[in-house]
């Protein structure tokens, strides 16, 4: 499909969104690890460089596909002791707006987002920005880049990023 | 009572070599008059870890955060160049002088009432001062430093204890473990771009032990050894090595480990175009160093304590972690990467990769042991067992994944505290 071609509207990313939320929040991290290209990326910047350069830079999270798809077996085992018994987990998303497609044809998408994580009677509250990066194909979208940049200027709330954000 | 005068004698850690058998009890992880007594007896009388000198390297840069819960600034001076550490606090009513993390500048002015200080800290100026009869005498209204700061070879430390001895008498046998990390990274470090900063509820000093902790490994982080499998690292041959102690509370494990290590053991995962840099590192080390002490930079991995609360842990990657208790059971971390100047890009992005799938809290490993920590502390709670064993390994020659490193942090504890740390005190 070519660049010119691919028309988005705001509500189709929407939707693709709180789909792939529903998922995490469903903790069907194998339905959720489908939506990604296999030339994804993963990313969370450290709280103090939310510019970061994973080349350069050192991030909380920085998965290609595989280290992704690894993230997914651990926290499906019972050996991710921190996330064994699993968070129950929110995922949700505002402030969704739509830029026009790169020259790749990927469309990039920005959204406000707060994910809350109840476990063992603590409540915790990650709260950021996300950056998409979306393919459009026959099947619906497709994810290269989904990057959560966290508003928090550190983990000390959180502890941790366990969870998938 | 008899009882009580026997209690109030016998201290928290419990160390009996005769029958090789050491013990500390748990009141040590939970007790409030413990955690006041450690603030006064430790944090405030021991060298503590304040930052790299790679993160202000111009003149006027500066970063701010808290030494041991009290806000502090460190500032290169623009006259001097040195390294001034000041206490984050203006001098006339008391509010920060310094109100952001990191940056460049040549004056420090309070926003409260506009006094201004300069990167050395002098009291540069004060509005209206005509309005002071008898005169400001602005040589005693500086910032106030730190009393003593000393670096060595970039690693600023600062001690609130006027009388401390000096930091090189302080490190003891850490010190040759730092050149170790420093040299094996060819001379020069630097801390990367981007911090950790996360805490958990758990005393500090479980933290202290886990850093150094090769028992635990197998246990807590089988999905970590997993992964490493899924990308193609050779688990055969293991762990093995040997904990020392390093005197003043200071420790250390040096071990073989399966994974590659970007100062100088390469693995399959780093590619053949890494390998080239990485065995002409190698050959620079046995170069400078000679084939033995090249070999134990390259190879050999390091968990180091240095008492009472820096954790410099070089293994896939180096990380630089102190930490502070606000409170029995609860810990601040803040954890930094080092890594060499100038390094290859492939092996700084190997480098990166590995520290963040360890070390990072959003990695594979550390919130693992955070878990780990958090549930001995809901575990000492439950109250009906009253000592942790600290033994393993007492009787042979120490094992990296024996305890003997922790002793010596423990055995050091104890002296310090004195009698803070009597069991009836604590009760």
């Amino acid at each position: 499909m070519s660049a010119a071609a691919v028309t988005v509207c705001r509500q189709q990313v929407e939707d693709f969104l709180y789909a792939e939320a529903a998922l995490l929040d469903a903790w069907r991290l194998d339905d959720w690890l489908l939506l990604f290209d296999e030339d994804a990326k993963y990313e969370v910047p450290c709280n103090d460089a939310v510019d970061g350069d994973p080349a350069r830079d050192l991030m909380l999270i920085d998965d290609n596909y595989a280290r992704l798809r690894a993230r997914v077996a651990r926290l499906n085992t019972r050996r991710a002791h921190r996330e064994y018994p699993h968070s129950r987990t929110n995922h949700q998303i505002f402030n969704v707006r739509v830029a026009d497609p790169d020259v790749d044809g990927a469309i990039g998408a920005t959204a406000s987002f707060t994910v809350w994580r109840f476990r063992g009677g603590k409540t915790s509250c990650y709260v950021g920005h996300y950056r998409y990066r979306l393919r459009l194909s026959d099947n619906g979208f497709r994810i290269a880049l989904k990057r959560a940049e966290l508003d928090m200027t550190d983990l000390r709330a959180v502890s941790d990023v366990a969870i998938i954000l | 009572m008899s009882t009580a005068i026997d209690a109030a004698q016998m201290p928290i850690v419990a160390d009996d070599p005769g029958a090789q058998r050491f013990r500390v009890h748990r009141s040590a992880m939970t007790s409030p008059d413990i955690h006041r007594a450690e603030i006064e007896r430790i944090f405030a009388k021991s060298w503590l870890y304040v930052g790299h000198e790679s993160e202000i390297p111009n003149p006027g840069d500066f970063v701010r955060r808290p030494l041991a819960g009290r806000p502090i600034f460190m500032v290169r001076g623009v006259d001097s160049g040195n390294v001034n550490v000041f206490h984050n606090s203006c001098t006339h009513r008391g509010a920060l002088v310094c109100r952001q993390d990191s940056g460049t500048a040549k004056v420090f002015q309070c926003f409260y009432h506009a006094w201004s200080f300069d990167s050395e800290g002098r009291l540069k100026g004060v509005p209206d001062r005509d309005a002071y009869a008898g005169g400001l005498n602005f040589d005693e209204l500086g910032l106030k430093r730190v009393n003593r700061v000393e670096c060595y070879r970039g690693f600023v430390f600062a001690s609130f204890d006027p009388d401390i001895v000096d930091l090189l008498t302080y490190l003891a046998d850490a010190k040759d473990y730092l050149d170790l990390v420093i040299d094996g990274c060819g001379g020069s470090v630097e801390i990367v771009r981007g911090t950790n900063q996360y805490s958990f509820t758990a005393n500090w000093k479980l933290l202290v032990e886990n850093s150094i902790d090769g028992y635990h490994a197998e246990s807590t982080h089988d999905t970590y050894f997993k992964y490493l499998v899924s990308i193609g690292t050779d688990l055969r041959g293991g762990v093995s090595g040997r904990a020392i102690d390093l005197g003043n509370g200071h420790a250390v494990i040096e071990y073989s480990s399966p994974w590659g290590r970007p100062v100088a053991k390469w693995e399959p995962l780093f590619g053949d175009d890494a390998r080239t840099e990485i065995d002409r590192l190698r050959a620079d080390l046995v170069a400078y160093h000679g084939e033995d002490r090249a070999h134990t930079m390259a190879e050999v991995n390091r968990n180091m304590l240095i008492y009472p609360n820096l954790i410099i842990n070089d293994i896939m990657a180096v990380t630089v972690r102190t930490f502070y208790p606000p409170t029995p059971d609860a810990v601040d971390v803040t954890a930094w990467e080092l890594a060499p100047v100038d390094e290859l890009p492939s092996l700084r992005q190997r480098r990166l990769d590995s520290f963040l799938t360890f070390l990072g809290p959003g990695g594979f490993a550390t919130p693992d042991d955070v878990e780990a920590l958090e549930s001995c502390q809901q575990g000492f709670a439950s109250g009906g067992v009253e000592w942790n064993d600290i033994s393993r390994g007492m009787g042979r020659s120490p094992m990296a994944n024996d305890e003997e490193q922790m002793r010596a942090f423990w055995r050091r504890w104890q002296h310090q505290m004195g009698a803070a740390a009597d069991l009836a005190g604590a009760q």
